[in-house]
């Protein structure tokens, strides 16, 4: 594995060659907050690299919240009338730099919806395969972030290709860390010199700091062994539900929520399909063409919202939580449903029920 | 203020043990610094859950509507006004509440504080004296609480409850302050420079309704926004999807917005919503001296008609 130490001014002018070549994304303060935007090699300054988090995940740029899919007319006399045909899209190789462990971990657990044996995105997955991602280990993570008891952590490197850890002082360390990360490093030199022994004991030093800052949230295993029904039929929703205004700053905010709604709009003779992020907060999101809604009660809503995180994801993947524990739908929820607290009533809950 | 929450406890378990109301809404601690979390209490055995601070800005009426019962709500001055513009609409009854009117020096604005700390991790806050103490990774800072008050808080002329059945303390002084300068420095300019000034606004809006959902008076059973057939609305973030949302909705509170914060203070980016509703408040009082939610037994101009009302405006 190679890891290089490089002066901030070096991973500066690194970001900056790689905006000769291809499309950078970083994140960038705007207004009050911070947000990935495409930077040009005049903006690899701006780049921010002590922010906490963007206040929106970056998961828009692989699932962007509003996209025009394909385009269509409607009028009888073209002779392309009701065909759809697909609107270009941008699938020219770029990467993302600075990105959070928890949200490149929230990539992967996106992956399992996007891009599978049997169904495969055909825009997620050229997205994924056109970014490279460089992270940004967290040295001091938020009180609101929980992601070492999700199967994450501040220096995650699973669905990253480079990490990248503050060292302090100015300094960065560099980690190679697949074989992406080592084709842009061939392609763009970071520059740098080789990380000396101090430096990878300071690495290793952080690491634990930033683990050791980090409060567990308990034993998530539960989730996993326990009856579907159990929870479901549990009466902590009623007490979970209750501040619920449902809206959808948890679903928008989140890094792993994926669902979306497809519609299309015409306008003379010209339509198109668009897809648009939706959220199970919103009783349109589960509205029949009959007239009835199987989830027409904000407790059910709410509980579908944790249990599909919680324990319908675990049980149908195997592969743990569909959380990733970036805290943003606990520091942003306008009325403070901390999901952190409704995993602790789950569990009491599991404890009991015996 | 901290110490209105013995009184609200106490006034909370004597009514459930009196079996005055079914349930009292309320607020409990938060888990997080600068938030509280909207609380239904429904057994005198839970009363201790019952908190107050300078976090409690949601407006707690937003959970009025359609709730069936004798119900208890903590309510500061703009959520009896709400209180009163939903019982004039009918969304609830007055007799159906008892109101635990709360005498309110302003809640406090978290976006201030990130403002102050460079949006640093706040690990805790707490106040006394007029100042406010925040805490987290490298500072301690000592703050003026009058340089944190949300942006309505400053300029709310309704402090104290215009309708409770019981005070938790003594009213406290009510201001008189100039309330519509940032809406006459808006209506000074140019069309293009207020088209402008909306769009970037509003460019921010990821179409989360936080807004809607936080307001007491969003309460249709079918925004217009969800109507599917036909679809009034794009769902898009493309700015004409986005500014019909606001505009409209804006609209829809013409006459009724009691300017509480709700919406501004649950926007999850920082959009100013409010400064569509005031400049409609400032219209209504203009044009007929109305102020909503103030008296329970007047009707809303814009559901009357008086023979001299101002016409004017139409061209």
């Amino acid at each position: 594995m190679k890891r290089l130490v490089l002066t901030k001014d070096e991973l500066t002018a690194w970001v900056r060659r790689m905006t000769e070549g291809v499309k950078v994304f970083a994140p960038v303060a705007v207004g009050d907050y911070d947000e990935f935007r495409l930077v040009d090699s005049d903006q690899a300054d701006l780049i921010r690299w002590s922010y906490q988090n963007t206040r929106l995940s970056p998961k828009g740029l692989f699932h962007p919240q509003a996209e025009r899919m394909f385009k269509f007319s409607t009028s009888k006399e073209d002779p392309e009338w009701n065909i759809l045909k697909e609107v270009p899209k941008d699938f020219s190789p770029r990467v993302i730099v600075g990105m959070r462990p928890c949200d490149a971990a929230a990539l992967k657990i996106m992956d399992v919806n996007f891009d599978t044996p049997e169904y495969k995105d055909p825009w997620w997955v050229r997205r994924r395969k056109a970014t490279t991602i460089v992270g940004l280990a967290c040295t001091s993570p938020s009180s609101t972030c929980f992601c070492t008891s999700v199967n994450s952590g501040p220096f995650d490197t699973k669905g990253l290709d480079v990490l990248l850890v503050p060292l302090g002082g100015g300094r960065f360390l560099l980690e190679v860390v697949s074989e992406r990360g080592e084709e842009l490093c061939q392609q763009f030199g970071p520059g740098g010199k080789e990380a000396d022994s101090e430096a990878i004991a300071t690495y290793e030093e952080l690491k634990k700091k930033a683990e050791a800052a980090l409060v567990p949230i308990g034993d998530l295993s539960p989730f996993k062994e326990r009856d579907m029904l159990e929870f479901f039929n549990s009466p902590i929703w009623d007490e979970v539900q209750f501040a619920c205004i449902n809206c959808g700053v948890c679903t928008y905010l989140c890094p792993t929520c994926w669902c979306f709604d497809i519609q299309d709009e015409v306008y003379e003779s010209e339509g198109c399909r668009l897809r648009l992020w939706d959220s199970c907060m919103f009783p349109l999101f589960t509205l029949h063409g009959s007239g009835h809604n199987p989830r027409a009660e904000k407790l059910q809503r709410v509980r579908q919202r944790f249990m599909h995180k919680l324990k319908y994801y675990v049980d149908k993947y195997g592969q743990g939580v569909a959380c990733v524990g970036c805290g943003r739908c606990v520091q942003f929820c306008p009325v403070n449903i901390d999901i952190r607290e409704v995993i602790r009533l789950m569990l009491v809950q599991c404890e009991c029920a015996v | 203020m901290f110490d209105y929450t013995e009184k609200i406890r106490e006034i909370a378990r004597r009514l459930l043990q009196e079996k005055k109301v079914d349930g009292i809404i309320g607020f409990k601690k938060g888990t997080i610094p600068m938030m509280n979390q909207p609380v239904f209490i429904t057994s005198p055995d839970r009363v201790e859950l019952l908190h107050w601070d300078s976090w409690c800005g949601v407006n707690l009426a937003n959970y009025l509507p359609k709730r069936e019962g004798r119900i208890g709500i903590v309510a500061k001055g703009c959520d009896t006004r709400s209180i009163v513009v939903l019982s004039q609409e009918n969304q609830v009854q007055r007799d159906q509440l008892y109101i635990i009117g709360v005498p309110c020096r302003g809640m406090l604005d978290r976006r201030k504080v990130w403002e102050v700390v460079g949006s640093a991790d706040v690990k805790g806050i707490e106040e006394g004296n007029g100042k406010v103490r925040v805490w987290g990774n490298g500072f301690d800072l000592k703050l003026e609480r009058s340089e944190l008050l949300q942006n309505n808080c400053v300029i709310c002329v309704h402090r104290n409850p215009v309708v409770f059945d019981e005070l938790v303390a003594d009213e406290v002084e009510e201001q008189s302050v100039d309330r519509y300068e940032d809406i006459r420095n808006i209506e000074a300019m140019s069309s293009d420079e207020k088209w402008n000034l909306f769009q970037e606004i509003f460019s921010r809006c990821i179409r989360c309704y936080a807004c809607r959902n936080a307001c007491p008076f969003c309460y249709c059973p079918q925004c217009f926004v969800d109507e599917s057939r036909p679809q009034w609305v794009g769902k898009t973030i493309d700015r004409t999807d986005t500014l019909t949302f606001h505009l409209l909705r804006a609209f829809h509170m013409a006459g009724r917005c009691t300017d509480c914060g709700a919406c501004e203070r649950a926007c999850p980016v920082g959009i100013p919503v409010r400064l569509l509703t005031k400049k409609l408040e400032k219209d209504v009082k203009e044009l007929y001296g109305y102020e909503a939610g103030v008296q329970l037994d007047e009707r809303p101009p814009l559901d009357t008609y008086k023979p001299d009302d101002p016409e004017d405006f139409i061209k």
